[in-house]
């Protein structure tokens, strides 16, 4: 059974991902024979399909095992991708720890005291509403005037997209139980603080984990943002910024960079996703939001 | 009456009056005048239309509301005192078990939050698998069981930690007649091997006359007392259900019921 899934997961995997290409070819393809226009009209396709603007699948494929520079050291695109991934990764890791623990925080705050919710959940909302290009450039000037390193002010800017789903769901999931689950444990006796252990948070599980894995996806999204707004030395928005100023010479290059860039979002999302399968697993099939809701 | 004496009681309602939203537009008075005592190891049924208060009295005995006026004891300490130190177990119409819990971590959850230890909570907890007849289903979760199974799970953890008071709303209204009368024979013998006080919500007449030593009948707006029928059938059985001296009774708490409408 275990093995299907995951054969059926792979599979559909591949299947979208030729989707893709063919579809991506398919217009290039057919730009090219009728000089960019709908076939049979004489209106422009929205993009043109030149090798420039659309380079082959295959070329940027290609690209990914052409050597690059790398400091003083030469290495192919994809290794080199693979390493500013790897630090864009641990400052999304650390904002998404950090969303987590804020967002969960805050909920728990906004559960215990409903004038906390009344004064807490507009300023959150509000905070959703500042854009991100604004903000980067603040932190990481208020980092770096306290000896904050560059990597922690660009996990503060994965936090702030990170905190909200977080913080929402949570306090809906922390109020889930029904009334006649509030009159059993008061029924026990037990202080608000078992309540919260052994009712309220396994009950806010089946809430949360859709919200973290939107977490997760938002933190690569603040962790590239941030690099490029603050331009630091490394990651993976260092060199998507790099290699935008150079596309006029080789296009594929930033195509593999966003590539790598998605590759990462997919690769978080699959963590949590894993995640939530071990700790749902002893209840699968037992455990929905709206089964809880109902 | 089933060998209850009067000076053992395990609840005494003294006057109590609940108003919700006092004071306020939407001001409704849920009980007025309840005087009720009830003695230990009595079955005693609360029977009404729908509004009339039954459910609020016993959240009012469970110290689960407060009563307006007037004053609940339960086991001669005031309800307060009686839910701080967990007197009584209580069961819902929902089974209300903790989907995420296994069924034996299901029934232990009272006595975890006692602070037993696992070896005697793994004991006690095959004990009331054993008492609800479910003796296999220790590892199974909720979501797995019927209805009726649920219900049992959720009166053995209302027992695992042996209360002297049984507290139960409407337990069996969401199941389907045939479980709903199997279970009532079951009740009664989870009754009579523990000897706890029963308290028992229902709108059905002949389950509370089948259930009930006693039968408090209450009429709505406002919730009061009308009449109390005293019912002694004997030892239980399936066949007291087709016996006239219980149609008998359940035509008296009938009458009792319908003569509030009249009286209105």
């Amino acid at each position: 059974m275990k093995g299907g899934r995951t054969l059926r997961v792979v599979v559909t995997t591949v299947v979208a991902l030729l989707l893709v290409v063919a579809l991506w070819e398919g217009y290039k393809w057919m730009g090219g024979q009728t000089d960019d226009h709908w076939p049979g009209t004489s209106i422009e396709l929205p993009t043109s399909t030149d090798d420039l603007t659309m380079p082959h699948a295959t070329d940027i494929a290609g690209e990914l095992f052409e050597e690059v520079r790398d400091g003083r050291a030469r290495l192919p695109l994809y290794l080199f991708l693979l390493k500013k991934g790897w630090y864009t990764f641990q400052e999304a890791a650390i904002g998404f720890s950090f969303g987590l623990a804020i967002g969960l925080g805050l909920a728990i705050l906004m559960l215990r005291w409903r004038v906390a919710e009344r004064g807490l959940l507009p300023w959150i909302n509000v905070s959703q509403t500042v854009p991100l290009i604004a903000l980067a450039p603040i932190i990481v000037t208020w980092g770096r005037l306290n000896d904050i390193p560059d990597i922690l002010s660009i996990s503060l800017i994965a936090t702030y997209l990170t905190f909200f789903p977080v913080a929402v769901s949570a306090l809906r999931g922390l109020q889930s139980p029904d009334t006649a689950h509030l009159e059993l444990m008061r029924s026990y006796a037990a202080p608000w603080r078992t309540t919260l252990f052994k009712l309220r948070l396994p009950a806010a599980r089946a809430y949360l984990f859709p919200a973290l894995k939107l977490a997760a996806t938002l933190s690569v999204v603040g962790a590239i943002v941030g690099e490029i707004s603050i331009g630091t030395k490394t990651g993976l928005g260092r060199a998507i910024l790099e290699y935008a100023q150079r596309y006029a010479v080789s296009p594929e290059r930033l195509y593999a960079s966003v590539v790598g860039a998605a590759i990462l979002g997919l690769s978080v999302f699959g963590m949590v996703n894993l995640a939530e399968r071990l700790v749902m697993k002893r209840t699968e099939g037992v455990e929905r939001a709206d089964r809880v809701a109902a | 009456m089933s060998g209850y004496v009067e000076s053992e009681a395990a609840v005494v309602i003294d006057g109590v009056d609940k108003v919700f939203n006092a004071g306020s537009l939407d001001e409704v008075t849920a009980l007025s005048g309840i005087d009720l005592t009830i003695g230990a190891g009595e079955f005693v049924s609360l029977i009404g239309p729908s509004g009339c208060g039954k459910s609020t009295l016993l959240r009012l005995i469970g110290d689960l509301l407060t009563p307006s006026t007037g004053k609940v004891t339960v086991f001669g300490k005031p309800a307060h005192g009686a839910r701080l130190d967990q007197d009584y177990g209580m069961v819902f119409q929902h089974a209300g078990l903790f989907d995420w819990r296994r069924v034996a971590a299901n029934i232990e959850l009272p006595l975890e939050l006692r602070g037993w230890s696992r070896a005697d909570r793994a004991a006690r907890s095959a004990e009331m698998l054993d008492l609800v007849k479910l003796p296999d289903f220790g590892g199974h979760y909720p979501r797995q069981l019927s209805g009726g199974m649920q219900q049992r799970v959720s009166i053995a953890r209302a027992l695992s930690f042996q209360p002297k008071l049984l507290l139960m709303d409407e337990p069996f209204g969401a199941l389907d007649e045939m479980t709903r009368e199997h279970m009532q024979l079951e009740l009664l013998r989870i009754w009579r091997e523990t000897g706890t006080t029963v308290v028992f919500v229902t709108h059905s007449i002949p389950e509370s006359t089948f259930l009930s030593s006693r039968v408090v009948v209450l009429s709505p707006r406002p919730g009061r007392i009308n009449s109390i029928v005293d019912v002694d059938l004997g030892e239980r059985t399936d066949d007291t259900r087709e016996d006239p001296a219980f149609f008998a009774k359940a035509t008296e708490v009938r009458e009792a019921l319908r003569a509030d409408e009249v009286g209105a």
